[in-house]
């Protein structure tokens, strides 16, 4: 590449991946705080406090909205952001637009999350958002379609990088699943209260198909676009095979919006829709499993990164979780293990297997190459990006493990029969039994959330000290013009 | 075409990604919306027995969406030998045909309500919503003791149920669609889908039931309970051959 297409980081719109950076670890910790809250309040009920606003039933949104939406979503935004610049060598498009984009999807969350708690909800999991609230993220989406497709035709480089490709399925494909999951009747125009448009068994299909691909591509293809943009970077290796990436992205992108229905196994839903639904789940383990061996193997031959690098380390880790997450998903989808599984507390952790695991390890490893970057200057505290490694993974595992007990034993508790053919256990005993392990949870929990507050921490003090760093060398500088006359 | 061609055009890349991505879904919704069997036809002497909502129940059932029970309770039976001992019959994509939102829910960090109707008396449902430990020493539930304290916010129960009539639900606001809904429910019934009298018939409901135990005002416990009590009720099993149902799955 010649000298004189090489674009200046001057030139580059950073103030819009800095703001959307700062958001997401604000939100992390919100959103990871009120997941370990109700977490607490199913461990000691009392936490209820007897007060509407901080029930279970509400609060549960205002935990996956906030980590979602909030840090997912703008995660999502900052590394695209940061991504789509770096690999087209331009500036990214626009300049209120992005701003635009930003308070847009803030205000989207923050709104989200203080109506579930008033009592304002759609009732639809994960799409809870009242249809104002739907309506502002729809015209925020576009703009972020927009501004990532203008940004791609001003692009400097013939090629469109491989994290490009996904975040591209990944705009495109929030916005149909967004648009027809969320279709409904307002009661009035100053009413919050609306009904949906589908009813019973069709709700249920269009819900899960949303909902699945919340986890597919909100959750999935665009954190394997950071994955290949950040992994290869951070370990200063090429992407272990072209060839893979392009056979496992459309893989993925076309088998995962036929697994939803794999939540409603069992259910009223046909059974030729539900077994559809698992078959694809079961082929999905390939384009899974394609995209982890693509992140890992780009380390060969640079493995010993792993002993030096703590920010190596939480990639990794993140695809090691990423593999074992989606190897349990099609196991889970089949029908009989579904069975067992389904209502219970092993989806949840299989669940936050993906999401601590993956989404929120990946998006810290990530972090801590942006933000040194974004900030020009070194991290704060190496040693606290590794008391924050230890603190997360620590956390995960006491999480799944605890949930895989209480999930699969209050399963088996469920379906067992005493020798005269009876149901063994009442309800009320087999929740009994899920005392122990919601406190383990609920242990796990607190041990990440003390994670991504050690880290917001380090990531303040890297910001005040790139700014002390700023002042001196403009007072060096000053000074020596000073000197110079 | 070779793949650079896609990597190398950005109008070629999103075209083919927003095909391959529409298929999913084209191909398991948009049927269930056209194969006949997916919804059983549940009729007894030529009357559909799985009906909308009353007023009250309607609201009763926003308050249900509003606490987020859905969260902690599903709503779907399925077919196996426990649950059929546990909570009943398993669930008919008929009893949620006018629930929109569906409420099947995905976790039972309490137990499966799809029948819980008239299984527990009134008095019953109002002390375990205030206070669930009060009835259920291991309960892990909150308590709800705001619901007996609220009264009943139903001045836009017509325009509550207007929004349903728009998205499918057969409540009737002509003569005509009265007389419609006679030959499709019954009398009985029919009255009280009628959006003109939805706010007498709310208050008759409540007045007769008095499902709260306070006669004085309607409270949002009276309009949770009647959704509650009516969950799962609306299918008599017994009027239907064995094997009627198993032949739409």
């Amino acid at each position: 590449m010649s000298a004189t297409s090489q674009v200046s980081p001057q030139s580059y719109n950073y103030d819009i991946v800095k703001m959307f950076t700062i958001m997401a670890l604000v939100w992390g910790i919100l959103g990871m705080f009120t997941g370990v809250y109700i977490a607490s309040e199913l461990t000691w009920p009392i936490l209820n406090f007897d007060t509407p606003e901080i029930t279970f039933g509400r609060l549960r949104p205002v935990h996956t909205t906030l980590v979602i939406f909030g840090f997912g979503g703008s995660a999502l935004f900052a590394t695209s952001y940061y991504v789509v610049q770096r690999t087209c060598q331009t500036r990214l498009w626009g300049e209120l637009l992005p701003s635009y984009t930003f308070w847009g999807w803030q205000i989207a969350v923050a709104s989200a999350a203080v109506s579930y708690m008033l009592g304002y909800t759609q009732a639809r999991e994960y799409a809870e958002m009242v249809w104002p609230i739907d309506i502002l993220i729809a015209v925020t989406w576009v703009a972020y379609l927009v501004i990532y497709v203008m940004t791609l035709r001003k692009r400097s480089q013939p090629h469109i990088y491989v994290a490009n490709w996904f975040f591209i399925a990944f705009i495109l494909a929030t916005a149909i699943l967004h648009i027809f999951n969320n279709m409904a009747m307002p009661v009035g125009l100053f009413s919050l209260s609306s009904y949906s448009l589908h009813a019973g068994v069709q709700d249920a299909m269009t819900q899960w198909w949303y909902g699945h691909n919340a986890v597919g591509f909100f959750l999935t293809a665009a954190f394997l676009g950071m994955m290949y943009y950040f992994v290869p970077k951070q370990a200063g290796r090429p992407v272990y095979s072209y060839r893979l990436s392009i056979i496992h992205f459309w893989a993925l992108i076309f088998l995962y919006m036929w697994v939803g229905a794999h939540h409603l196994h069992w259910t009223a839903l046909p059974d030729w829709t539900s077994t559809l639904a698992a078959t694809f789940s079961i082929l999905l383990l390939l384009p899974s499993w394609g995209g982890m061996i693509n992140g890992i193997m780009t380390l060969s031959g640079a493995w010993e990164r792993l002993r030096s690098d703590p920010v190596v380390r939480f990639l990794i880790v993140a695809l090691a979780f990423y593999g074992m997450s989606t190897f349990e998903g099609p196991l889970m989808s089949l029908k009989s293990v579904n069975a067992l599984s389904h209502y219970t507390d092993w989806t949840i952790g299989h669940v936050h297997s993906g999401a601590l695991g993956w989404v929120a390890m990946v998006t810290f490893g990530s972090f801590y190459h942006l933000i040194p970057r974004l900030w020009e200057t070194e991290f704060y505290s190496k040693r606290l990006i590794n008391v924050h490694f230890y603190l997360a993974v620590v956390g995960i595992i006491l999480y799944i493990s605890a949930l895989w007990v209480a999930g699969i034993g209050q399963g088996l508790m469920w379906r067992a029969f005493d020798s005269y053919g009876n149901l063994a256990y009442t309800f009320i005993e087999t929740v009994e039994f899920l005392h122990l392990p919601y406190f383990m949870r609920t242990l796990g929990g607190a041990f990440f959330v003390t994670g991504i507050i050690v880290m917001g921490y380090n990531t303040y003090m890297t910001i005040r000290k790139s700014r002390l760093e700023k002042a001196e060398f403009e007072a060096k500088i000053a000074a020596k013009m000073a000197s110079a006359q | 075409m070779k793949h650079e061609t896609i990597e190398t055009n950005a109008a070629w890349l999103i075209v083919l990604v927003f095909i391959v991505i529409s298929i999913g879904g084209l191909a398991e919704i948009v049927p269930l919306y056209f194969i006949d069997d997916t919804v059983e036809d549940v009729k007894v002497d030529g009357i559909e027995t799985v009906r909308p909502y009353s007023p009250l129940e309607v609201r009763g059932r926003d308050i249900y969406m509003r606490e987020g029970c859905y969260l902690c309770h599903s709503q779907m039976i399925r077919p196996f030998r426990d649950e059929a001992l546990r909570y009943g019959h398993y669930s008919l994509a008929a009893e949620s045909k006018f629930d929109h939102p569906f409420q099947w829910g995905s976790k039972r960090t309490g137990p499966d309500l799809a029948r819980v109707g008239k299984k527990y008396s009134n008095q019953w449902h109002v002390e375990h919503l205030t206070a669930p430990r009060s009835v259920v020493k291991e309960s892990i539930m909150p308590n709800y003791p705001w619901l007996l304290k609220t009264d009943l916010e139903y001045k836009d129960i017509a325009e509550r149920m207007k929004a349903l009539k728009m998205v499918g639900v057969p409540y009737s606001e002509t003569k005509a669609e009265y007389e419609a809904n006679v030959k499709r429910f019954g009398k009985d019934v029919a009255k009280f889908l009628d959006v003109n009298q939805a706010e007498n018939n709310l208050m008759a409901q409540a007045l007769a039931n008095n499902y709260d135990g306070n006669k004085s005002n309607i409270t949002e416990m009276d309009a949770l309970v009647a959704y509650l009590q009516v969950l799962g009720t609306m299918v008599d099993f017994s009027k239907f051959e064995d094997g009627y149902f198993s032949t739409f799955r």
